[in-house]
């Protein structure tokens, strides 16, 4: 079955990618919104392009949905490029808007019926179709309101329904789930699920590091138009160290005597204090003997035991995509200082 | 398929009180939803501006005081120029309004045309404008659609306005045939005229700019025309203006056909303009459209 859906996937464009850019480039005015983007989505997969507001996610979107015309370089949706043949990428793609991208005056029914229409259903179909969806979204009672009359999160459900109208090949979401409170949003985060197990991709935009970490398997970090970093979760974690030490000691005036111990023990390691009196935090290197972020730590912990320093609590962990994405930030803005200078 | 979960809230409680209480997502009936990979072809050109049209009935429907500018405002032309104008141009308002009524109905339909620019102009920047854009469907029918459903309105007015001419006493001596003609050629001139407004509700930055706009082009369209007056008493440079105005041979097809007569040039020429505006208009809108 996955096989299959793969296979019907990827008949268009041998190299089985979903969205194939490069050197993408949007200029408004003096700004350069998007400068330069080239990204490689496999089929199938979920994508998550992060980055804070105004880094020119959503304008990256709105050229791959052929709703902006590129001012440089190319864009590809499985193998059809977005200008020249938009109308068949337009076939294939959903876009679900930052802002809901629904009629406000109309029903939920009357939306999804007047795109089922659009979609080229006969009127019957469409009204079937709607009221199935309406259903699966759990939006049944609120089918005959009109859609300014939705919570937050019901207009996310009708907006994302209507991007399914058609089962896309790939499937845009902007910022799906900004502004929703935390059990709107774990429930948009399941009906993205359901929609990738179908074989659909899925590029997803977000501000949020715990969405990308939660949905996406490939992730681009994308700051002022351009890509800082591409990878997968555990690379991108990977680049900025092998791992981060949490401890918690048992006293307080220990711990400048700690930082010190910990500075040495752990090659490359940078401690950082904690608003906590008694906890900080060291993110572990590479080894330069290619030890692991567990042996360093086990190291650094005899180290601190043999100095009398008691360890209430000890924690090894990956970093988390926070500090990945200020990690990497942090180094752009320290580049352009550097160039600012040179 | 094994991968579908049911979210953790359960029971499907009967009294939804707000967003908190919202159902909960099956996601497995989801699934079944997009198991199918069927997509219908692509709609027809007509069949996709009528769905639009069908959308703007819609609204009407939702927000009904959107009729006011076709039936209050024309109302109140009637009864404002007949008896403003009546006595003193034509000796006494029932016979003036014989003049009058087709030409005051055709003033107000062009008048009320500018409102297709408001609501593409209101209606641009809204959300659900990206996701008809990013739709397989052919271009123009979002803004064909528009004007389907503004033909509706035109309508509206039309009826309103005749009824109140006959009960006021106009008595058109083409008959029922006469008006019907009079009113589709105005309803068609009409169509042909909005892609004017069409293209200035995306030009401009806002409705205001819009409205002023359209004020600037429709007063003089409308009022130096012989919608009120025989041109003969004005002045030659007028009359050259007036003569050739679009708006003069539309008033004067619709007047003589309501009153059973066959005005040919006056209907050629009204028919022409409409083409011409179109193809001049028609274009440009698609193309700021497609710019958006």
């Amino acid at each position: 079955m996955l096989e299959n859906l793969e296979k019907k996937h990827m008949t268009n464009d041998p190299s089985g990618l979903a969205i194939e850019t490069s050197g993408l480039v949007k200029v408004f005015g003096e700004t350069r919104a998007v400068d330069g983007v080239d990204l490689a989505v496999p089929s199938g997969t979920v994508y998550g392009v992060l980055g804070p507001n105004g880094a020119g996610k959503t304008t990256t979107v709105k050229m791959l949905a052929t709703l902006l015309r590129p001012d440089g370089g190319e864009a590809r949706i499985f193998g059809k490029d977005v200008v020249r043949d938009a109308n068949a990428v337009r076939s294939r793609v959903s876009l679900t808007g930052q802002y809901a991208s629904v009629d406000e005056d109309l029903t939920g029914t009357e939306n999804l019926v007047l795109l089922g229409r659009l979609l080229g259903h006969k009127p019957a179909a469409a009204r079937v179709r709607a009221a199935q969806l309406l259903e699966a979204f759990g939006l049944s009672e609120a089918a005959a309101k009109q859609v300014k009359n939705y919570s937050g999160g019901m207009r996310r459900r009708i907006d994302i329904a209507a991007s399914i109208l058609n089962t896309p090949d790939l499937l845009f979401l902007d910022e799906p789930t900004t502004g929703l409170d935390p059990r709107s949003r774990n429930q948009v985060w399941d009906i993205v699920r359901a929609v990738v197990a179908q074989g659909t991709t899925v590029l997803l935009t977000t501000q949020y590091l715990d969405e990308a970490d939660q949905l996406a398997s490939r992730i681009a970090v994308i700051d002022h138009g351009k890509v800082i970093a591409e990878g997968t979760k555990g690379e991108l974690k990977a680049s900025v160290g092998a791992g981060s030490v949490h401890l918690r000691l048992r006293d307080a005036a220990q711990r400048a005597e700690a930082v010190a111990l910990l500075e040495t023990a752990l090659t490359g390691a940078q401690v950082q204090l904690e608003p906590d009196p008694v906890a900080l935090t060291a993110r572990v290197g590479n080894g330069d003997n290619g030890s692991g972020a567990a042996a360093q730590a086990a190291a650094a912990l005899a180290e601190l035991a043999r100095a009398d320093i008691t360890v209430d609590n000890f924690s090894l962990g990956q970093p988390s995509l926070d500090e990945v994405f200020l990690a990497l930030t942090d180094r752009e803005a320290g580049a352009e200082t550097q160039e600012a200078a040179a | 398929m094994s991968t579908a979960t049911e979210t953790q809230t359960t029971a499907k409680s009967p009294s939804q009180s707000g967003a908190e209480d919202l159902a909960p997502v099956t996601t497995e009936s989801l699934a079944e939803l997009l198991v199918s990979k069927e997509r219908p072809p692509q709609p027809s050109p007509w069949s996709a501006s009528v769905t639009f049209g069908w959308r703007a009935v819609l609204k009407i429907k939702h927000v009904p005081e959107q009729l006011f500018d076709v039936t209050a405002f024309p109302i109140m032309m009637v009864l404002m120029y007949t008896y403003l104008f009546g006595g003193a141009l034509a000796g006494s308002t029932s016979d003036y309004l014989q003049y009058l009524l087709p030409g005051i109905l055709v003033m107000s339909i062009v008048m009320i045309t500018m409102y297709t620019g408001v609501s593409v102009n209101t209606d641009i920047e809204k959300g659900v404008f990206d996701r008809f854009r990013s739709l397989p469907i052919w271009r123009p029918a979002v803004m064909v659609g528009y004007l389907l459903g503004d033909m509706l309105r035109y309508l509206i007015a039309s009826v309103v306005m005749v009824g109140v001419g006959l009960i006021m006493g106009f008595r058109p001596d083409g008959g029922v045939l006469g008006v019907l003609a009079g009113v589709a050629l105005l309803i068609v001139f009409s169509f042909a005229f909005s892609w004017i407004w069409t293209m200035f509700g995306l030009l401009l930055r806002t409705e205001k700019s819009v409205m002023g706009v359209s004020m600037m082009v429709l007063f003089p369209t409308t009022f130096l025309s012989d919608i009120f007056v025989d041109p003969s008493t004005m002045p030659g440079w007028l009359q050259a203006f007036v003569n050739n105005n679009p708006v003069t041979h539309l008033a004067s097809a619709v007047r003589e056909l309501m009153h059973g007569e066959w005005p040919g040039s006056d209907i050629a020429w009204t028919l022409g303009w409409a083409g011409v505006i179109v193809a001049v208009f028609g274009p440009i809108t698609m193309r700021l459209y497609a710019r958006k």
